[in-house]
């Protein structure tokens, strides 16, 4: 079933594909990443109020799904929140001919935050993969007082959930008493209520709670997450989302991705709740 | 015969009467023919609308048994090993995990059994002694006017939304428990079986009080008569002889606790643990389904795992109703019998 339903979204981007090189000349087709899908659509939507004629068509599926269509020729553009791997590259370019270009199209940041009334003010992501998978079960351990830690996490189907496994677990599994809320502002609820809670979400701003300085390692500064700090790369939390594409090889999707990254794109990104590129 | 008689004899108006008469009368025996046959397929049209949702939702559980794993995902597969034994770890113990969205899936169903059966005896145990006490409150003891208030009022407990209890649990009575008890977690199963609590009682008062009433007025009088005291004859000869109606609305509690999504969703954690204490958080078997089944891509293990839970919690109340439901029987045989 499952394999079905991807070969009839195969099928359509083939259709589609086709379709933009010969009668549609402004249709581009945006597939991967689910994490970036809200931000697409937003991109896709605002790029066709101001070109009436350009037709975008943006599906999610997951950052592999996309390099996949990107590999076999089914999409124009892929979409994805991690680099693409060289063997992947590679692939690519015997397949289709030409070079893939990556091009950094926002930033995606988390805040790990604490309560109000906790003394720790910095986390090491090794530290956060401990507490957060069961090892570290005592803020004395990572410099706050002592006290037993209560952590808070996201539903599975969440992709802060997701990242936050990737990126800070090192897809480890969360520790069993993590306990798991709807969304960002039940967990910044939760925590402010929580005077031993810990949690993370997206960065945010509330009465209550606090924002920890992320360490990279151990013995690296301590940053607090920013939009400078997330733009620079010097934030921990932070991390880029690309859009893979043969430049050349469909005027209009070269058109959308140059779009993206202008003043004009950049300004959609942060009503979907990421921070725009450096400019 | 009827008709027959009003040919042999035509000229008497009165038959013709008879016979008009006759033919309403078979007239209105056919459209009670029709309205009975209505009312029995009605009736099996809910059996029929229980059992095929009970094939639908495990069409959709079983392919489980014989599906491959597309090549490349042969670690997502799912065996009666990963739902019911432990995983583990180089540097923390082993432990059973519910963590379906990883690079290996673990859909250990141990935490959400655990926590489902927590929540669900907390509520119970929770529950039927005040539902009971006031079943026997309003039965024996309570004067006609009071009577009159407290069993519309548990009954209007029924009515309200457990969405709205839920939140109550969440906001409310977490907070209340936290600071009473100086809890770790705010939110447990405690908490939740509380709130849970709450449905249960009307179901369990409704139920007993209907019993203590069905308890004919003999008993009472012939255990007056006998010198014993109002207590007595409720403790001693009421309460034994409604025993069974009692024992079933605990048996339906039960039944309703275990399927209850919404207020386990909102007030237990959510955290797939297997501790035993009754203050850690929990995962329901019915909250999982409702947190997961949303967002799960359609034909993968995972979809199929949680149409298995579905199974589970079908099967699960199934039995439990039929073993509540066979034990009343042959308690109410056994109760009768000694009469007799």
């Amino acid at each position: 079933m499952k394999r079905s339903i991807v070969l009839n979204l195969l099928t359509l981007a083939a259709t589609a594909t086709l379709l933009a090189t010969s009668a549609l000349a402004g249709s581009v087709t945006v597939k991967g990443s689910d994490t970036m899908v809200i931000l697409g659509q937003k991109w896709a939507e605002t790029y066709m109020k101001k070109n009436p004629d350009a037709q975008i068509q943006v599906t999610g599926g997951g950052s592999g799904t996309g390099i996949a269509a990107l590999i076999n020729g089914t999409t124009d553009v892929a979409e994805s929140s991690r680099a693409m791997k060289p063997t992947e590259i590679t692939s690519a370019e015997s397949k289709q001919g030409g070079k893939v270009k990556e091009i950094p199209v926002a930033i995606d940041a988390l805040s790990i935050y604490v309560n109000a009334a906790n003394p720790l003010t910095e986390i090491s992501l090794p530290q956060a993969r401990k507490v957060y998978t069961g090892v570290i079960t005592n803020f004395k351990e990572i410099g706050g007082p002592d006290a037993p830690i209560t952590i808070y996490s996201r539903e599975n189907n969440s992709g802060t959930y997701v990242f936050f496994k990737e990126h800070v677990l090192q897809n480890d599994d969360f520790d069993p008493t993590a306990q798991t809320l709807p969304g960002t502002a039940s967990v910044v609820n939760a925590v402010a209520k929580d005077k031993n809670g810990i949690g993370y979400g997206g960065i945010a701003y509330a009465a209550g709670i606090k924002a920890l300085k992320i360490k990279k390692a151990d013995d690296a500064p301590a940053v607090a997450g920013t939009l400078e700090s997330a733009q620079s790369g010097e934030y921990g939390l932070a991390r880029e989302l690309y859009f893979y594409m043969f430049p050349g090889k469909s005027p209009a999707a070269d058109a959308f991705a140059a779009w993206v990254v202008s003043p004009d794109g950049q300004s959609v990104v942060g009503d979907v709740g990421y921070y725009p590129l450096k400019k | 015969m009827e008709s027959q008689a009003a040919e042999v004899l035509p000229r008497i108006p009165a038959t013709r009467i008879d016979a008009a008469a006759a033919d309403r009368r078979r007239y209105m025996r056919i459209v009670e023919h029709v309205i009975e046959g209505w009312v029995r397929l009605t009736a099996l049209s809910a059996i029929l609308v229980i059992f095929l949702i009970f094939v639908f939702v495990g069409k959709e559980a079983l392919p489980l048994l014989w599906e491959h794993p597309e090549p490349g995902l042969e670690h997502e597969v799912v065996t009666l090993d990963n739902l019911l034994g432990p995983t583990h770890y180089p540097d923390r113990p082993s432990r059973f995990v519910w963590q379906p969205v990883s690079n290996v899936p673990k859909y250990n169903l141990a935490p959400l059994i655990v926590g489902t059966l927590k929540t669900t005896i907390i509520a119970v145990l929770f529950a039927s002694p005040l539902a009971i006490l006031a079943a026997i409150l309003s039965s024996e003891f309570a004067p006609r006017w009071l009577r009159e208030i407290i069993k519309p009022t548990i009954e209007l407990l029924a009515g309200i939304p457990s969405v709205v209890l839920g939140f109550f649990a969440l906001i409310v009575l977490a907070s209340w428990l936290q600071e009473a008890l100086g809890l770790r977690f705010r939110l447990n199963a405690l908490n939740a079986g509380l709130a849970l609590g709450l449905t249960v009682i009307p179901i369990i008062f409704t139920v007993a009080e209907d019993a203590l009433t069905a308890v004919p007025k003999s008993y009472r009088e012939a255990s007056l008569a006998l010198g014993a005291n109002r207590w007595e004859t409720a403790t001693k000869i009421v309460v034994p002889a409604a025993l069974p109606g009692i024992f079933a609305g605990v048996v339906l509690g039960f039944g309703r606790a275990v399927g209850e999504t919404m207020i386990v969703l909102m007030a237990s954690g959510n955290a797939a643990t297997t501790t035993p204490w009754i203050t850690d958080s929990v995962r329901t078997l019915s909250a999982t389904v409702a947190a997961e089944l949303g967002e799960v891509v359609f034909g993968s293990p995972h979809y199929r795992v949680l149409f298995l839970i579905g199974v589970i919690l079908f099967v699960f109340t199934f039995v439990v109703n039929l073993v509540g439901d066979l034990w009343v029987q042959r308690l109410k045989a056994s109760l009768e019998g000694s009469r007799a």
